[in-house]
């Protein structure tokens, strides 16, 4: 599904990220982890196109997206949640979702000004298609709400009701879990689970150990802009490097 | 629950739709109130300026884009159909749309480079463009008439009725408003405004949802010149003269200022912002010296304190004194 | 076209580029402070013209006398400003930003316009209206003083930036505002500084200026411009770069108004503010990227 040949990243004379190369198989969930500074978020905004890399591939399907911008990535099939989550405040939550289904609709300014016949039918069909991904998501009673009045773990529930709408085949989501209570953990790990099941893949990028060791299919582990190991949560956890690292930080 | 929801939408729907007839049925009848008086005339000017407002409103309040160049759109509308029409003899209404469109392609054309600034460089950036069109105008003097400005535009005619008094220019701009207000509320609640308040509130967010942001930066710059210039058509012709000094950088703060004032993202508001500045300086007689202290005034004002402007601050007021004069009468 | 015509644009371009680079320099030490481009500095500029009118003939006061009291009063207007409609506005968008300090311009402007009256009032020279031959070209007086007060003021930031505690947290708040603040530097006083010393400097360059040019209640909004276009010609730098800036957008201004049209001259500054906003958002003399786009 992706493939990340190479990359490295150098910030003026800091380097980021090193020659990270690693693979994400279809319908799996990929755990990237890694100590405070490892460079996780950095290799996600270049993977999402929000940063270019100084060198390095990346691949989604085979096909070569690696200077892509975000909306263009967006339409093939990839899209990601934010570590502080990036709601849009001012407008409903049912409206969020409704602008992740921007692909899906296809009317612009004329046939939006002028609400066209079938510029209404494409409105009502988002409106059904929003309501899907709220109740899939659980957040159905908050659809009037106002994005920027959720508490956290409801907004992090959005954004991930929001990225679905897109119906990616990729989601990257950049420590989900961060911020939620323990109840709300387990409900993420439910809903990411329910997320593979629908046939889409998942990459994230977590600190909660429990949830990546219970959830995740294969991990990548990164550290001090390298990458330090790659396996099963079993390999990983018995991974005498990966073991040093966390310690010798902990 | 999806029956609930297109219940609710048409409710919704009929609530708007009531709203936006109540608002155009008491526009229809100012005009009878006014009794054909000086009013009547000033309302025409509100007409204009609501216009205005709400093409820059659709880009600062909702893609949340910074503008201080719109002078320069309404005057490229205003001047380049009062010499068309006037020196050239063309038809006024082909000249109203072929120049709207030529300034909405200036702006296609500008807006790719001008929108890629951010903030206070957008601000500077459109500043410059607006000052240099002024230039323009003041310096063209064998097309514009210079300072001295530019007369002897025709009137606009339809069938056998020519615009040439308050009465038919009234409705003549007011219809023109009334369709603009009404589409501008269609776009606002679609996939495009929805899109334009995304940039507004994460530009990233939205980028990654998969919206255009630059494509729709741009073109929604476009449409509030297009706008922009057809109220600068109809003002000309209105007129029947146009000098440079009502295109300055002056006007294209005062716009700013109606939309900051009415509310940002709201198009009544825009309205209201407009209605506001431009009865201001008729009831204040005194106004007319003071009134940049007034607009220095109001914008501090208004986006330190009430920076939803007045359709989100007077109900919050109201809300405000209730609940204290409530709390009050209950502690008595 | 005369070679001695030419060293007289050369030379008057170089004033006028002096008196923007000035406020150019103000636009930027506020900037590098705050993020922010004030648009109400040329208002400043407008201010140390119009006070120095002021103390001069109202109140009689001499020449030195009346030019301290004017950069004082100014100084003091840019630190009330800074209080009462920048502090409490920190975490507002840059939006919000531009309209307080446009609406602060105005309201500035619209209380000299009150006290002050819509006239265009003439300042006395400093010494005297004696022109000296350069070459094949003539100065005034006054294009001395201002030669020597940019001259003066520029070299004193530098060491200001240079060599003073205060100035080195200027300029590492400009570098990183909340790394600064995470090492102890009071990031506020630093940002009530820049306005101080943006406004006194606005100011200078105001004073200055006014004899040659007149002064009004709104002088302000183009030479604040101006000053605006020679910062971003050096790249919002608080030194060398803005007074480069201003010196070839004043002798391209005072070339093109001779050679070209006195009309078109205001535009030339737009367009190079275009031209550079566009081209090379970083200014002429940087390298690498910034933010600005």
């Amino acid at each position: 599904m992706l493939e990340v040949k190479a990359i490295t990243q150098r910030f003026g004379g800091v380097t980021a990220l090193e020659d990270v190369s690693f693979g994400v198989k279809a319908s799996d969930i990929t755990g990237i982890i890694g100590p405070n500074g490892a460079g996780k978020t950095t290799l996600f905004n270049i993977i999402t196109g929000i940063y270019t890399a100084t060198s390095g591939t990346v691949h989604l399907e085979g096909k070569n997206v690696t200077r892509m911008v975000p909306e263009k990535l967006a339409t093939l099939g990839m899209v990601r949640t934010f570590q502080n989550i990036e709601l849009f405040g001012k407008m409903t939550v049912l409206e969020n979702v409704m602008v992740g289904l921007h692909t899906k609709g296809t009317s612009g300014i004329l046939s939006s000004a002028l609400r066209l016949p079938w510029q209404v039918k494409e409105e009502r069909r988002l409106r059904e298609q929003a309501h899907h991904w709220l109740s899939f998501t659980g957040i159905t009673d908050l659809a009037d709400a106002e994005a920027g009045s959720l508490p956290f773990g409801k907004g992090r529930l959005l954004e991930i009701a929001r990225a679905m709408a897109l119906e990616p085949k990729l989601v990257l989501m950049d420590e989900p879990a961060a911020g939620l209570n323990s109840r709300e953990t387990l409900e993420l790990a439910r809903l990411i689970q329910r997320i593979r099941e629908a046939g889409v893949t998942v990459a994230l990028v977590e600190h909660d150990m429990e949830l990546v060791m219970d959830i995740c299919d294969a991990i990548v582990v990164l550290n001090l802009g390298r990458k330090l190991a790659e396996g099963t949560p079993q390999e990983i956890q018995e991974n005498p490097e990966v073991v040093s690292a966390y310690l010798g930080e902990g | 629950m999806h029956r609930i929801d297109s219940r609710d939408k048409k409710k919704l729907f009929r609530h708007e739709w009531v709203k936006f007839a109540l608002f155009s049925l008491l526009i229809m009848i100012l005009p009878v109130l006014f009794e054909g008086g000086y009013l009547l005339n000033v309302f025409i000017f509100v007409g204009i300026h609501t216009l205005l407002a709400v093409a820059l409103n659709l880009l600062l309040g909702y893609a949340g884009q910074i503008s201080l160049g719109q002078a320069a759109f309404f005057g490229l509308g205003a001047f380049a159909s009062g010499i068309l029409t006037a020196t050239y003899g063309q038809n006024p209404w082909l000249m109203m749309v072929v120049v709207a469109a030529a300034v909405g392609l200036l702006a296609f054309a500008i807006g790719f480079p001008i929108l890629k600034l951010k903030g206070h460089y957008l601000a500077m950036a459109t500043l410059g463009f607006g000052i240099i069109v002024y230039i323009i105008f003041n310096e063209a003097v064998e097309l514009t008439g210079g300072p001295s400005g530019f007369s002897g535009i025709p009137n606009l005619t339809v069938g056998g009725i020519t615009f040439d008094s308050d009465f038919k220019n009234y409705y003549l701009i007011w219809g023109v408003t009334l369709v603009t207000i009404l589409l501008s509320l269609n776009l606002v609640n679609s996939r495009i405004g929805r899109g334009l308040r995304a940039i507004h509130d994460s530009e990233v967010a939205a980028r990654v949802m998969g919206v255009n942001v630059r494509l729709m930066k741009v073109q929604i710059f476009a449409l509030s010149a297009v706008i922009s210039s057809v109220a600068g058509s109809l003002y000309a012709h209105t007129m029947t003269f146009v000098s440079p000094t009502s295109f300055g950088f002056n006007f294209s703060v005062e716009l700013v200022t109606m939309v900051i004032i009415g509310g940002l993202g709201s198009i009544y508001g825009s309205f209201l912002g407009a209605a506001l500045l431009t009865l201001l300086p008729e009831f204040l007689r005194a106004f007319q010296d003071y009134d940049i202290v007034v607009y220095g005034f109001l914008l501090v004002f208004m986006t330190m304190f009430m920076p939803g402007g007045l359709v989100r601050g007077i109900p919050s007021l109201v809300q405000n004194l209730r609940a204290r004069i409530g709390g009050g009468a209950s502690d008595a | 076209m005369h070679f001695d015509q030419i060293s007289q644009y050369l030379l008057s371009g170089l004033s006028t580029g002096a008196i923007y680079a000035l406020i150019g320099v103000g636009f930027s030490i506020i900037h590098n402070s705050t993020g922010i481009i004030n648009f109400a500095q040329g208002e400043f500029v407008m201010l140390g013209g119009m006070l120095t009118l002021f103390f001069l003939s109202a109140l009689k006061l001499p020449l030195i006398i009346a030019v301290v009291l004017a950069i004082g009063v100014a100084t003091l207007a840019g630190v009330v400003f800074e209080r009462l409609a920048i502090r409490p506005m920190k975490d507002a968008s840059p939006i919000s930003l531009v309209i307080i300090t446009i609406g602060g311009s105005i309201l500035i402007r619209g209380i000299a316009m009150l006290l002050w009256g819509k006239e265009t009032h003439a300042i006395p020279t400093f010494s005297g209206n004696d022109p000296i031959l350069v070459g094949e070209a003539t100065i005034l007086p006054q294009h001395l003083w201002i030669f020597a007060v940019t001259a003066v003021v520029i070299v004193c930031t530098k060491l200001y930036f240079s060599f003073t505690i205060s100035g080195k947290a200027m300029r590492a708040c400009a570098y990183n505002r909340r790394a600064a603040g995470l090492v102890g530097i009071d990031v506020k006083r630093m940002v009530f500084f820049s306005f101080a010393i943006s406004a006194a400097m606005g100011s200078m360059a105001g004073i200055i200026v006014a004899p040659l040019t007149m002064t009004s209640y709104d002088v302000g909004v183009m030479l604040g411009l101006k000053g605006f276009c020679a910062a971003i010609i050096g790249g919002m730098s608080s030194g060398l770069g803005t007074v480069f800036g201003g010196v070839i957008l004043g002798i391209l201004e005072s070339l093109g108004a001779g050679l070209f049209s006195s009309g078109y001259k205001d535009a030339i500054a737009f367009v190079i503010l275009l031209v550079i906003l566009l081209v090379r958002p970083q200014g002429l003399f940087k390298k690498g990227e910034t933010e600005r786009v």
